[in-house]
C-alpha cells in the first residue's frame, strides 16, 4: 500500500529532482547554443542579465524594505569600469578622437572577470558612500538620493570626456558575454542571493521590511544592515552593468537614463516583490515580451486600417500591465512566496506518492 | 540591594507636552516592578525612554551601573535588556520560528562570508538557534505553530510569541507592556503565573505595565503609579491599594 512520502523521502526527492533540472537546463543551454540564430541567443543572454539586475533590486527593495531608484547609475558604474578597464590601448585611442584618454587609463588591459568584479565593487563602494549618508535619515531620502544620484552619474559621464569619452561613447567593446558568460553569471548570483536569504542575514534583512521598531528592539542593528544589502544591491548592479557593457558592445551616457531603473522596477513589481521565484520568472518574460511585442511600434494593419507605426506603444502595453498588476494583484506574480517542489506537488503537477518520485521535471 | 536599572529625573516632552515627568524608578536584581496608570499616563513613554527608542529630554537611565541614555535600541538590546510592544509589533510576512530566530542575530556573531558560504561553523550556530527557538516556542507552548505566518496566529498568542521573542536576545531585564491586553480573565491569571515562571527559570527581572491594578498586584514587589506622566505614588501592593492619590486618579478615570 501506498503512504505518504515521509520527510526524508520528499528531501531526496527535491534533491533528485533539482539535479535533474539542472542537468535539463544546462542541456536546453547547450542546445540553445547551437541550434539558435544569433538574434535569439542575444535575448537569451538579455534574459539573464535582467534577472541578475531584478534579483539585485528585489533584494534592497522587496527584501530590505527600502526604496532605491538608482539602478541606472549602479550600472553604469559598473558598465564604464568594466568596459575601459578591459579594452585594449589601440582600441580605445580609436574611440577618444575628441581628446585623447587618461594617461593612466590607456595602458590598463585586464581579462574580463577581474574587469567585471572591480566594476561591481566600484559600484557598492559607491553604494556604500550613499547609503551610509542618506540611511541615517529617513528612508524617503534613499529614494530621493539615489534617483539623485543616477542623474549625477549621468551628467558625469557626459562630462568626464578624458576617462568616459564623454557623449560619444565607447564602441566595439569586446564581445565578451557569451552565453555561459550570462548565464553562468546569472546562476552564481541567484545562488549566492538565495544562500543569503535563508541564512541569518537575510532573517534580519526581512525583519527590518517588517517591523522596523521591533527589528532594532531585537538587536538588530537596522543602520548597518540597511548600509549592507544596499551595498551588496549596488555591487550587483554593477556587475550586470558589466556583463550589459560587453553584450551590447557599445555604450553611452544616454542608455542609463531613469527609465532603465524603471524597466527593472517593473520586472521585480511584476513578479513579486520580496520573491526571488517572481523575479527570475518575470525577468525572463518581461525580456522575451519586450522583444516579441516590438511590432507594437511598427505600423499596424488592424484588418480595417493600417496605422503609421506609435512608437512607445509597446511600453504603454507594460505600464497597462503594471497597472493591472498594482490593481487586481498587488503582490505580484508570486508575492512573497517560493518556487518548491513541494508546491508543485500540491497543485498537482507532482506525484504525491513514492514510487513515480525522483523523475525530473514533468 | 543591588540595582539593575536607575532612571534619574527622566524628563520626556513631546512639542509643549509633558509626557513623562521626573521618573525616578529604581530596579534591583531579580524584582517584578509593576508600572500602572490610566490610558495616556506615559507608561509606554517610559518603556521608550529608557530602551533607547526615546532620547529623554533630561535625565539619566543608568543600567547595570552604566549610563545608557541616548544609546541606540539594538546597543541597549546587546546589554540585557529586551521588551515586548502594547500594540504588537510581529515580524508579519516571516514564519513563528523565524520571529524566533532572527531575535538571536545579534548573538549569534555570525560573519556574512561563514552565513552565505554554509561554513561548518555557521552551520553549528544555525543548529543552536534553531534548537533554542523550539526549546523557547515548547515554553510558550507554540512549538505546533512554527511554520505558520507569525500574524496568523490568536491575539493571544501572538502576545505569547513576542514574549518568546523577547526572551531569545537573552535579557536580564524585560520590560512587557500590557501583555495581558486582550486576554480573557483567566488566560490573564495564567499569564502572571508564567511571568513567575520565567522570571525565576531565566534569572529574569522584569518590569510591566498592566493598567489593571488588580490583575498584577499579586506578582509585583513594588510598582510605580504614573497619572499624567507624573509618578503620584511608588511602594509595595498594599500601600498602593491604601494611597488616596491612587483612588482618586483610579476613579476619576474608570
Ligand atoms: N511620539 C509621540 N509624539 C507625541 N506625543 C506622544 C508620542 N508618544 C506618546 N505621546 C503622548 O504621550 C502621552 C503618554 O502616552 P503613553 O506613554 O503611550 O501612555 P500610556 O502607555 O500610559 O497609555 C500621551 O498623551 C500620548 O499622546
Ligand atoms: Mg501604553
Amino acid at each position: 500500500m501506498n503512504t505518504l512520502l515521509t520527510q526524508n523521502d520528499t528531501q531526496r526527492r527535491d534533491r533528485m529532482l533539482t539535479l535533474g533540472a539542472a542537468v535539463i537546463g544546462l542541456g536546453l543551454l547547450f542546445a540553445f547554443d547551437s541550434m539558435f540564430d544569433r538574434f535569439t541567443m542575444q535575448i537569451f543572454k538579455l534574459c539573464a542579465i535582467n534577472v541578475i539586475l531584478a534579483l539585485s533590486l528585489n533584494l534592497i527593495n522587496g527584501f530590505t524594505g527600502l526604496f532605491s531608484l538608482g539602478h541606472a547609475g549602479f550600472m553604469a558604474v559598473g558598465a564604464y569600469t568594466c568596459a575601459i578597464l578591459s579594452m585594449s590601448p589601440e582600441q580605445k585611442e580609436a574611440n577618444f578622437v575628441l581628446q585623447p584618454i587618461m594617461p593612466v587609463l590607456l595602458n590598463v588591459q585586464m581579462p574580463f572577470l577581474p574587469s567585471l568584479l572591480i566594476g561591481g565593487l566600484l559600484a557598492g563602494f559607491i553604494g556604500w558612500v550613499l547609503g551610509v549618508v542618506t540611511l541615517r535619515l529617513r528612508d524617503d531620502y534613499l529614494a530621493i538620493a539615489t534617483l539623485g544620484f543616477s542623474e549625477i552619474i549621468r551628467v558625469v559621464l557626459t562630462n568626464a570626456q578624458t576617462i568616459t569619452n564623454g557623449s560619444l561613447g565607447l564602441k566595439g567593446l569586446p564581445r565578451f558575454t557569451t552565453m555561459w558568460w550570462a548565464w553562468g553569471s546569472a546562476i552564481v548570483i541567484t545562488l549566492f542571493l538565495v544562500l543569503l536569504i535563508k541564512s541569518t542575514y537575510g532573517r534580519a534583512f526581512k525583519s527590518i521590511r517588517d517591523n522596523e521598531i521591533a527589528a532594532e528592539a531585537m538587536g538588530i542593528d537596522v543602520l548597518n544592515m540597511k548600509v549592507l544589502s544596499f551595498t551588496i544591491s549596488s555591487a550587483l548592479a554593477g556587475i550586470a552593468g558589466g556583463l550589459l557593457a560587453h553584450y551590447l558592445t557599445t555604450i553611452d551616457p544616454k542608455q542609463f537614463i531613469f527609465l532603465k531603473t524603471f524597466d527593472i522596477l517593473l520586472i521585480v513589481v511584476l513578479g513579486g516583490i520580496g520573491s526571488i521565484t517572481g523575479s527570475i520568472v518575470s525577468a525572463i518574460v518581461v525580456t522575451v515580451l519586450m522583444e516579441a511585442l516590438r511590432f507594437l511600434d511598427g505600423p499596424l494593419n488592424l484588418g480595417f486600417m493600417v496605422t503609421n507605426g506609435i512608437p512607445g506603444l509597446r511600453m504603454v502595453f507594460f505600464s497597462a500591465l503594471l497597472m493591472i498588476v498594482v490593481i487586481f494583484r498587488q503582490q505580484g506574480l508570486m508575492g512573497t512566496a517560493e518556487f518548491s517542489w513541494n508546491s508543485l506537488a500540491r497543485i498537482g503537477l507532482l506525484p504525491k506518492r513514492g514510487q513515480k518520485s525522483g523523475k525530473g521535471v514533468e | 540591594m543591588s540595582s539593575l536599572l536607575q532612571t534619574i529625573d527622566v524628563n520626556k516632552k513631546f512639542g509643549g507636552l509633558s509626557a513623562v515627568t521626573s521618573l525616578n524608578m529604581d530596579v534591583g536584581a531579580g524584582d517584578i516592578i509593576g508600572l500602572i496608570g490610566p490610558n495616556g499616563a506615559g507608561k509606554t513613554t517610559s518603556f521608550n525612554l529608557i530602551t533607547g527608542v526615546y532620547t529623554p529630554t533630561s535625565g539619566k537611565v543608568i543600567f547595570n551601573g552604566q549610563d545608557i541614555t541616548g544609546m541606540k535600541p539594538h546597543a541597549i538590546t546587546h546589554l540585557g535588556v529586551a521588551r515586548t510592544f502594547q500594540n504588537i509589533r510581529l515580524f508579519k510576512e516571516m514564519s513563528v520560528l523565524e520571529n524566533v530566530l532572527v531575535a538571536q542575530h545579534m548573538r549569534m556573531g555570525a560573519n556574512i562570508f561563514e552565513a552565505t558560504l554554509r561554513l561548518p561553523s555557521y552551520l553549528k550556530k544555525e543548529k543552536h538557534v534553531h534548537e533554542r527557538a523550539y526549546a523557547l516556542l515548547e515554553e510558550v507552548d507554540l512549538v505546533e505553530h512554527a511554520h505558520a505566518k507569525a500574524t496568523s496566529l490568536s491575539y493571544g498568542k501572538q502576545r505569547r510569541l513576542e514574549i518568546a521573542r523577547a526572551l531569545a536576545t537573552e535579557p536580564k531585564l524585560l520590560f512587557l507592556d500590557e501583555p495581558a491586553a486582550g486576554m480573557n480573565p483567566q488566560e490573564s491569571v495564567e499569564l502572571m503565573d508564567f511571568i513567575l515562571k520565567i522570571r525565576d527559570q531565566f534569572n529574569l527581572t522584569i518590569v510591566l505595565i498592566e493598567h489593571h491594578m488588580q490583575l498584577v498586584m499579586g506578582v509585583c514587589k513594588r510598582m510605580y503609579v504614573l497619572d499624567y506622566g507624573v509618578t503620584i505614588a511608588h511602594g509595595t501592593p498594599e500601600e498602593i491599594q491604601k494611597d488616596p492619590k491612587v483612588i482618586e486618579a483610579y476613579l476619576g478615570v474608570e
